[in-house]
Order: structure tokens, then sequence, then C-alpha cells
């Protein structure tokens, strides 16, 4: 049965309340997250956005296990929960790794490679803000060209984000998956979906952030969305090497087109000094990955 | 009567391997370096001959092999790893998290010199670089010692929850094979209770490891008041404080069962020194053959080889050199622009305690340098000398090299 708004699990698992900041996409995303894993999890986390969501000692904001990690051992970290609860022979507990764009595609990637060439059995969650947030916005491997940010403050970046779900399926991995916080219901099935695989599985969920992106709080879910309807997230899942187009990137494709990339970016404050070349050389990055997921969907 | 240990001809790291497998260790993960190297092979041997029932994760980086144990060990799984110089100082960020988090974790670790420049050789600048991390740390003189430290540091560990790192020196031991008593499982068992985690991740039951801690303490949702940063940072240096004693019975319980007692540190001919040699690991042992020349010259020589440096001895070291009149100190590391580590720690533990002894400190053997007896006793002679305050740096500790 597909999931949707009424009969989605009411057990929360997040609690109402927590310190990130108004109209962030990140409790949004987590909250779906943990529905789908039944709570049956054991969670890492290294320094993020999320440490904050987490709440502070003696109180948090989670009713799951959970493990605070350094910045760069996300990915060891949860092989080291695999491997101890090996060893102690539970069977029934997911593991669940979830780290920010900073954590994932800079600092973390070598311990997030290592785990996933080992084929550690778990499921890792980058959630990408496109930037330092938790620090309060600096450029990172995923803040976009032509972004502003605290370490970009003036000229705004001047290279574009790494491919990090490509660098994943390089290690020929069971599941991947992208997914949006605006599209809760297919970021709860892709995760429902990833709980049933074995080996290490990767989701790439996009979390808008007002504050960093320059943005209203309450444009979230709107820009979310803009992100898919203009191709700056397409939204898939890749299963046993086999690519498929979901939810709003997949009504798309069947019958519409993209809409300018513009919309995306005109929306947003941190884009305010970007170049006319910087657009087009945007536009076009994301007319090819769009043509390219058309060709994998089409399976050729 | 079955027999409880069996003589073997074995080098170091093969000591350090065989007491984490005797140890029942359930998580390894360890990266390889030199000279650590064969004990991640050894140990990989044990996991897949069926020998250790442990799962072995073999990780991309010593920065990740000790976060992977420490989150086993979060799990609740008893867990080991060793490493070596620049892999021990690429765990540092870990090492503050496990001892922070208070967990039961070995890791051993054979002492070799710090680049740059490249260098591959024994001193023990690793180990001391480590110094304020918080773990315990234990210097083995030889390879029996590593045998019986690694199986005692999980009883340790596993009492006051502080981890405990087993140091030995690079090729002198880990590379030197020698005769080592190793005990049968069954007897290890009986000197280590089954391994009760303090901590478990349970979804029944969830907690949150690690949490961003304010300096002041803080209500709970219950209104009870919890401590805050600076009172679990007390925490920790008490339970160091405390873990004397638990190391002092770890080590009298060992010499019951196996006939090899241990305790703080190593006294030899110390009933009438007034001469007194103090060195850290297999240096102390050196220091012995040097003594040894030195009472043949009719000098009251003794040697203190330190055998526990965290939590450091105070009070026994203070005891053991009460009746010295001349301390002249060995230090395979240098604490830069001061001395050796082991010296500076030797003054603090004697200041106020009436000791009133010339304390001379020499740096020898770093980066693989020979260190032999002769001049070690050489050094002991030229402290002696009336002239010594004219000829020998007061300030600063000397060295035994070329410059």
């Amino acid at each position: 049965m597909t999931v949707n708004a009424v009969n989605l699990p009411d057990k929360e698992y997040l609690l109402p309340g927590n310190r990130l900041c108004p109209g962030c996409s990140v409790s949004l995303a987590y909250r779906h997250i943990l529905k789908a894993l039944d709570g049956q999890v054991v969670v890492t986390v290294p320094a993020s956005c999320l440490t904050v969501l987490h709440g502070m000692y003696p109180v948090t904001a989670v009713t799951v296990p959970c493990v605070n990690t350094p910045f760069a051992t996300t990915g060891a970290s949860a092989s080291g929960l695999v491997a101890g609860l090996k060893a102690l022979g539970r069977k029934d507990l997911t593991v669940l790794a979830i780290a920010g764009d900073g954590g994932t595609f800079d600092i973390g990637i070598q311990a997030l490679s290592g785990a996933a060439e080992r084929r550690t059995d778990f499921i890792y969650i980058c959630y990408d803000n496109e930037g330092y947030m938790n620090t309060g916005n600096q450029r990172s491997g995923s803040t976009p060209l032509g972004a502003i940010s605290g370490t970009t403050p003036i000229l705004g970046k001047q290279q574009n984000q790494k491919n990090v779900t490509a660098i994943m399926e390089s290690h020929n991995i069971p599941y991947i998956a992208t997914a949006n916080a605006s599209y809760p219901l297919d970021l709860y099935e892709k995760v429902k979906k990833a709980k049933s695989i074995r080996g290490t599985r990767f989701m790439h969920i996009f979390t808008p952030c007002p504050p960093g992106w320059r943005f209203p709080f309450s444009d979230t879910i709107r820009i979310g969305q803009l992100a898919v309807e203009t191709g700056w997230v397409v939204l898939y899942e890749i299963e046993g090497g086999n690519f498929r187009l979901t939810s709003a990137s997949e009504s798309i494709a069947r019958k519409g087109s993209l809409r300018p990339l513009r919309e995306f970016i005109s929306q947003q404050g941190r884009f305010k000094n970007i170049t006319e070349d910087q657009i087009n050389e945007l536009q076009e990055m994301v007319n090819a990955r769009w043509q390219l997921c058309l060709k994998r969907a089409a399976g050729l | 009567m079955d027999k409880i240990e069996t003589i073997q001809i074995i080098d170091g790291n093969q000591a350090a391997a065989l007491g984490a497998k005797l140890s029942r260790v359930q998580v390894i993960a360890a990266y390889p370096i030199t000279p650590q190297t064969p004990v991640t092979e050894a140990l990989s041997e044990f996991v897949e001959r069926g020998e250790l029932d442990a799962q072995y994760v073999a990780v991309e980086s010593e920065h990740s092999a000790l976060a992977v144990c420490t989150s086993a060990s979060i799990v609740g799984a008893k867990a080991f790893t060793a490493t070596s110089s620049h892999g021990l100082a690429y765990m540092h960020e870990m090492l503050h998290w496990a001892a922070g988090t208070r967990l039961p974790l070995v890791l051993a670790c054979v002492n070799r010199a710090i680049g740059a420049p490249w260098n591959v050789q024994n001193d023990q600048q690793d180990s001391i670089s480590q110094r304020d991390t918080g773990w315990i740390q234990i210097y083995a003189r030889n390879n029996q010692e590593i045998l019986d430290s690694v199986i005692q540091a999980y009883r340790i560990a596993e009492k006051v929850y502080i981890p405990v790192m087993v140091c030995y020196d690079g090729y002198i031991l880990s590379h030197t094979e020698m005769p080592v008593s190793v005990p049968t499982q069954k007897e290890v068992d009986k000197f280590l209770p089954k391994y009760k985690p303090h901590t478990l991740l349970d979804p029944q039951n969830p907690k949150n490891y690690n949490l961003v801690t304010l300096a002041n303490p803080r209500l709970n949702a219950e209104n009870v008041l919890c401590h805050g940063y600076m009172e679990i940072r007390f925490l920790l240096q008490e339970a160091l404080q405390n873990s004397r004693e638990t190391i002092i019975e770890a080590g009298r319980e060992f010499g019951k069962l196996f006939g090899r007692s241990y305790g703080l540190l190593w006294k030899d001919r110390m009933d009438d020194a007034d001469i007194v040699i103090v060195a850290m690991g297999s240096l102390a042992l050196e220091a012995i053959v040097a003594s040894d020349m030195l009472r043949e010259e009719g000098y009251r020589t003794g040697v203190v080889g330190l055998r526990v440096f965290r939590p450091f001895p105070k009070g026994d070291v203070v005891a053991a050199l009460r009746g010295a009149r001349n301390i002249i100190v060995f230090d395979k590391n240098i604490s830069y622009g001061l001395e050796g580590a082991t010296c500076s720690e030797i003054k603090s533990a004697l200041y106020g305690s009436g000791v009133n002894a010339a304390i001379r400190n020499f740096i020898v053997g770093l980066g693989g340098r020979n260190v032999a007896a002769r001049e070690l006793a050489d050094a002991v002679k030229k402290s002696l000398s009336p002239s010594a305050d004219k000829t020998l740096n007061r300030e600063y500790p000397e060295w035994i090299c070329y410059i």
C-alpha cells in the first residue's frame, strides 16, 4: 500500500520543540526518516545542525538511541555500531548514520567511502543544506556556484558542487536515492525501501535552509518544490543498478518540462551577486544532468 | 594438574595480539603502521581461522579505527585497537572522545618516533604526546609484560571505565622474540570477569550519548539537576586518581594466579641505593645493566622503572626515591622547550616531599638511536662529578648525541 498523509504511522520519534531554526526542513525530513524506520534504529550523528536538533544534555528531542561522534567519523562510527551489534548478536536494529553536506562531501568522505567499500550494513543519509549552516553558513563542497557564504562573502563561490551520489554509485552499493524534504512521502517510501535492503544504502536529501539561503521562513516547502521543478534536484533511486525517477521528477519526465533554473535562484538572497554567465553555466549543468537522468530512466 | 601456561618464543606484537585474543575481544579495528602492523595481521588471522569470535573491521585510517572501537564500545561490545606514532597522533581527537565517553577500551601503542623527518624506529614521543587525553598509560619492559598488561588492562578499564593504553617499544620489543609464558584461556577467564558493558543502545530504553553539554549543571525533564561539562571533567580526573588502587589490585590478583605480580613501578637494587636511575619501558631494563656496571665500580646505584605513567604514581615515586641523593632520569621523549616528560613528573612528585636530591635529565634513544648501557653509566658518572654543575646544563636536559 502506498503511503499517504492519512495512513502515515502516528507514532512520533522526534519530539516537538527542538532547537532548530524556524522553517528548517531538517526537522521535517528527520521526522519522516524515523517514522519509516519504526524507531527500530541506532543513530549516529556528527557535528551538524542535527546535533542542535538533538538537544543539550540532559534533554534530548529524539526517542531513539543515538551516538554523537566527531565530525570526520560518521561512516566509522556506523561501522563500529554495526560491528558491535553483530558481536552482541542483535539483528533487529538498523544502523542509521546521518550527516550534513559538510560532514559527507568534505570531512567525512573518507570514513564514508571506507564504510561503503567494506560493504557495511547501514543506511547513510546526507541531508544537504549546501553549506556549513551549523557554524553560520560557510562554503562546503556542496555549495553551488555563485552562492554567497561566510567564506565566499562578496564574489560568491567560484566552483560548483561535487556530485556525491555519483561518488557513492562508484562504490557499487545496492541502494542509492535522492529525496527532498518538500516531498516527505517520497522520502518516507525510500527510507522504508532502504530499510529492507542489506548492505550500504546511501540517501541524499535536499534540505533548504531559510537563514543560510536567505529566503523567508515560510517558503521552505516552496523552495524545495522549485528545486525539483527546475531540475536543481532530481528525485530518483538506483536499486541494484537500476535507475528510476520518482515522485515529481517522474511526473515532469512523463508530461512536462523543467522550469528555468532562474526561478529557483531568484528566490534566494544567497545568489544576489550571481552573474549571468554563472546562471547559464548552472542551467547547462542542470540540462545535461536532466538529459542523463531521462536516458538512464529509459534504460539507455 | 593442567598446565596454566605454555612457554612460547614470540615477539612483542604477537604478545599483544595474544593478550587481546585471550581477553576475548569482540570488535577489533586497526590500520597498519610500522612497527604495529604484525598485530593487525595476527588478529586478522585469529579471526579468519575462527580461533577468535570477533568482528575485525579493516578500517581506512587510524582515526576511523578508534571511532569504530568507540561506537562498538558504546553499543556494548568489548573492543581493541593497536597503533604507533603517526597513527596515534591521527587518533588524537578520538583518544579524547573515548576517554570522555568513559569507555573500557584497550589500545596497544607500539612506541615509534614521530616525523618530520620520517623515522620508523623507536622512541616514546608518540604516547607521551597523548599524555593529557585522559587514558591510563602502562609501559612494558619486555614481551611478557606486554601480554600480561593487555590482559590486566581490560580488568582495569572495565572496573574504572577509563580506556587503557599499553605501550611497548617498537622493534626493541615489537620485533624481538623472547620466551613468554602464555596463560591458557581457562585461566585468563578466571582473571577477567565476564564482560558487562555499562553502555547499551536499545530503542526500548533510548539514550543519547555525548550530546552538547553546557559548562554549568542543567535540569533534566524530571527537574533533576544533572552535571555540567565541568563536573563531567572532574569525574574523569577523580576516576584516574582513584584508578591507582584498581591497577594495583589487578597486578596483585594476576600475580596470585600466574606468579607474576605487577605494581605501578619496578625497583631494582633500591634497598641501599643513593644514586637512582629512572627510566620507562625497555629502557628501564637497559638501565639495570648500567646500574650493575656502576655497582661493580663501587657506586650504590638502583633503578626505578616507571610502569604506570598515567595515573602518575606520585606517592610511590616519592617513597621509592626517599633515600636518593642523586636522581638521573633518562627520557626517550622530549617536551620541547623544557625537558623529558618523565623528568618533569618526577620533579613535580618530589616537590614538598623533603627529598632533596640533585636531579639530572638525559634525552636518549630518539628515532631508534642505540642506547648502550655503558653510555647510561657514563652519564650517571658525569652527573656525580663534583664539577657537574659547571659541565652539565642545570636548566635543560643533556642529550646523549653527537652535538
